[in-house]
């Protein structure tokens, strides 16, 4: 049976369905019991299954992180909710000291199951600390997983498969997809330790890598591209951390033209881990262009709505640069 | 700083004996065996240090042992125990293998943690010990919501959260107070304020030398006591456990002692610790929980002069064939450095 979701209520098809078939996983974030923070990704998940599960807190970002943190050692699949990930920043020592390394610091004998819910929240002038995108720290950290949805699908699966896993999750959505829609099947639990990038759309010019927002925008492209006679191969990366690098050499080695989109800021970002790690794996004249990043300004994000729309690239900027890159 | 303590902060104004009226023989006996056993394994591991034998920074309790001894007597496996950087007695206290401590700090495969955590990072579910970890507060939370999970659970098992004076400075030990508090968790805090924090003292630090009035201010019952008194310990983690099984809350155990040892490794740190003088370090080990014990059981005839040095004796030469033992362990394999990053659960 397929039902209709937009990606925000796919998010929330996922907490139902973690709610309803597994009684360790309880949600614990600001704003849970009045969630207009958060689209209408948790709408009454409070009512359904009561406050008890649906854990709305004080402003304490570091001990509710970490409270999740200690109730997944002992059993349990907390979820933790940012509603914007710059106020996450609160909750690293549990994130990247405890958490992360709990299974590496003793042996393997435990681990911090819990699944770490950051949204970008970015748009509408909300400015420099309403609007950051922060995965690539996140995925600098080994014993962290990172996951960044950018379909319907994906949004409810990897959900799923985020809380299932038995290894420290950050799930990374952003507000910019939650208009997206697509038709969902029932659930099929999917092991995050097997989720690699995806093949979105087969091409033979240009391997085009992207995550989060920026794989809506480079889907996007994709009919525009080709009326300009151009065949785009687009990967979505899905997880960040753990990756799997193959999928995207063999695209590179098939198109050889490569251009990384990430929607956060360029230096010392997700798209340079990319390239060098492609890079690494190819020979020397598997490319005929330069690899190229496309990626936001090291600035923090402007308020001004002049400045901000000058700030983020959107379908004509990745356009343009692939006509760039492919000398058209 | 407002001296809020009083006496409990003087060793010279403390009394000199113990209330044991209240215990039997064989618990004394007990408590004493095993805080023995731990000052010998902390003594053992900071010699181990100095001969250059233990490669990484120890932080040693040595003189603290009585507040995890009194504590874990009222603790079952199914609690949860989260401890800190100077967590040896917590551990030990709970299950007292001291080889595995030893192949731990030696970075045996036979260790506690596999030896891939070494002193700082100590871990021994079976015996209700989740985890310690050495940056300052870091557990509390966690602990935290250990309680969480047994409340959701409605089990009556509790999570014990170990910190020092010096970790009540970090802003999330107000967090999780406030949230245990507000959540009613089944948390007992229990502060080992040792009037230290590495090199400074407590009055370089703080407004008042009393931890709890952090307890007082997030509403959550507490008791100060002596820390060096095993049996006033036991008996007041007791009453607060007891009551924390029954539902009503987390509750605040302060205990005031003295570290032997500086803040890490065997050294005194007389001379890089600020305000802690020669003098009172001899005034505090003077006092320290076992000497207070040995000294009331000898005078209330339950011991004679000698037992002190027997157990000594006896204990001393299991802990030195339990270290020749660890010295000869192997170490984790050399390809292993990936494999415990993620789970290895299916």
């Amino acid at each position: 049976m397929k039902n209709r979701y937009t990606y925000g209520e796919a998010i929330r098809a996922g907490f139902e369905y973690l709610l309803d078939n597994y009684p360790d996983v309880f949600v614990i974030g600001q704003g849970l019991w009045s969630p207009w923070y958060v689209g209408n990704s948790m709408t009454d998940l409070d009512k359904i299954y009561g406050t008890e599960r649906i854990i709305d807190t004080p402003v304490s970002e570091s001990a509710c992180t970490g409270a999740a943190v200690g109730a997944s050692i002992v059993g349990m699949r907390p979820i933790v909710v940012h509603p914007r990930m710059d106020f996450m920043l609160y909750a690293m020592d549990a994130i990247v000291n405890q958490a992360a390394k709990w299974s590496q610091m003793f042996g393997g004998q435990s681990s911090a199951p819990v699944t770490i819910r950051g949204i970008i929240n970015r748009g509408g002038e909300q400015g420099a600390q309403h609007s950051q995108a922060l995965h690539t720290w996140f995925a600098h950290i080994p014993g962290l997983k990172v996951v960044m949805p950018s379909t319907v699908r994906d949004a409810r699966d990897l959900l799923i498969s985020s809380v299932l896993s038995n290894d420290p999750v950050i799930f990374i959505d952003d507000r910019w997809l939650y208009e997206q829609e697509d038709e969902l099947e029932t659930v099929k639990e999917l092991d995050l330790n097997k989720q690699k990038p995806e093949i979105q759309h087969s091409g033979t010019d240009i391997t085009i890598i992207s995550l989060g927002f920026a794989s809506k925008l480079a889907r996007d492209s994709i009919q525009e591209l080709l009326n300009e006679g151009i065949s785009a191969e687009v990967i979505d990366i899905r997880v960040l951390n753990p990756l799997d690098i193959a999928i995207l050499v063999d695209s590179v080695k098939k198109t050889k033209n490569l251009l990384v989109i990430d929607p956060a800021t360029k230096f010392c970002g997700y798209a340079s881990e990319i390239i060098s790690g492609i890079v690494e794996k190819i020979e020397p004249n598997d490319l005929i262009s330069r690899p190229v990043r496309l990626a936001l300004p090291d600035a923090p994000v402007p308020c001004s709505s002049i400045l901000e729309a000058e700030y983020y690239f959107d379908k004509t900027d990745i356009i343009n640069t692939v006509k760039v890159i492919l000398k058209k | 700083m407002k001296d809020d303590l009083k006496n409990l902060a003087s060793p010279l104004k403390l009394p000199q004996y113990l209330k044991v009226d209240s215990c039997d023989e064989k618990f004394l006996k007990e408590v004493l065996n095993l805080m023995v056993s731990i000052r010998l394994t902390e003594e053992k591991i900071a010699n181990g240090r100095r001969d250059g034998l233990i490669g990484g920074p120890v932080h040693l309790g040595a003189g603290q042992e009585a507040i995890a001894v009194g504590v874990s007597k009222h603790l079952n496996k199914d609690d949860a125990v989260f401890g800190a950087h100077r967590s040896h007695p917590h551990l030990l206290a709970l299950n007292n293998n001291y080889h595995k401590l030893f192949a731990e700090v030696l970075g045996k495969e036979t260790g506690f943690s596999r030896g891939m955590g070494g002193s700082m990072h100590l871990f021994d579910r079976s015996s209700a010990f989740c985890g310690s970890t050495p940056i300052v507060a870091g557990t509390v939370p966690l602990a935290v919501g250990a309680g969480l999970a047994f409340k959701l659970n409605n089990k009556r098992n509790i999570a014990v959260s170990y910190l020092g004076d010096g970790a009540i400075e970090e802003g999330v030990v107000h967090e999780s107070f406030n949230l245990a508090r507000v959540m009613n968790l089944p948390v007992l805090f229990v502060i080992e304020n040792n009037l230290f924090s590495s090199h400074m003292h407590i009055s370089l630090r703080q407004s008042s030398n009393k931890i709890s009035r952090f307890a007082e201010a997030n509403d959550i019952p507490y008791s100060v006591i002596d820390g060096n008194d095993v049996v006033a310990i036991n008996d007041s983690s007791r009453k607060l456990i007891e009551s924390i099984r029954e539902g009503d809350g987390p509750m605040l155990l302060e205990c005031i002692t003295y570290r032997h040892y500086g803040h890490v490794d065997w050294k005194d740190d007389i001379d890089v610790g600020v305000e802690r003088s020669e003098e009172e370090v001899k005034n505090w080990k003077a006092r320290d929980p076992i000497i207070l014990l040995s000294k009331t059981m000898i005078n209330k005839r339950i011991i004679d002069e000698n037992y002190l040095a027997i157990i000594k004796q006896k204990i001393s030469k299991k802990i030195e064939s339990a270290w020749d033992l660890a010295l000869s362990d192997n170490f984790p394999s050399k390809d292993s450095t990936l494999d415990f990053v993620y789970s290895r659960q299916p």
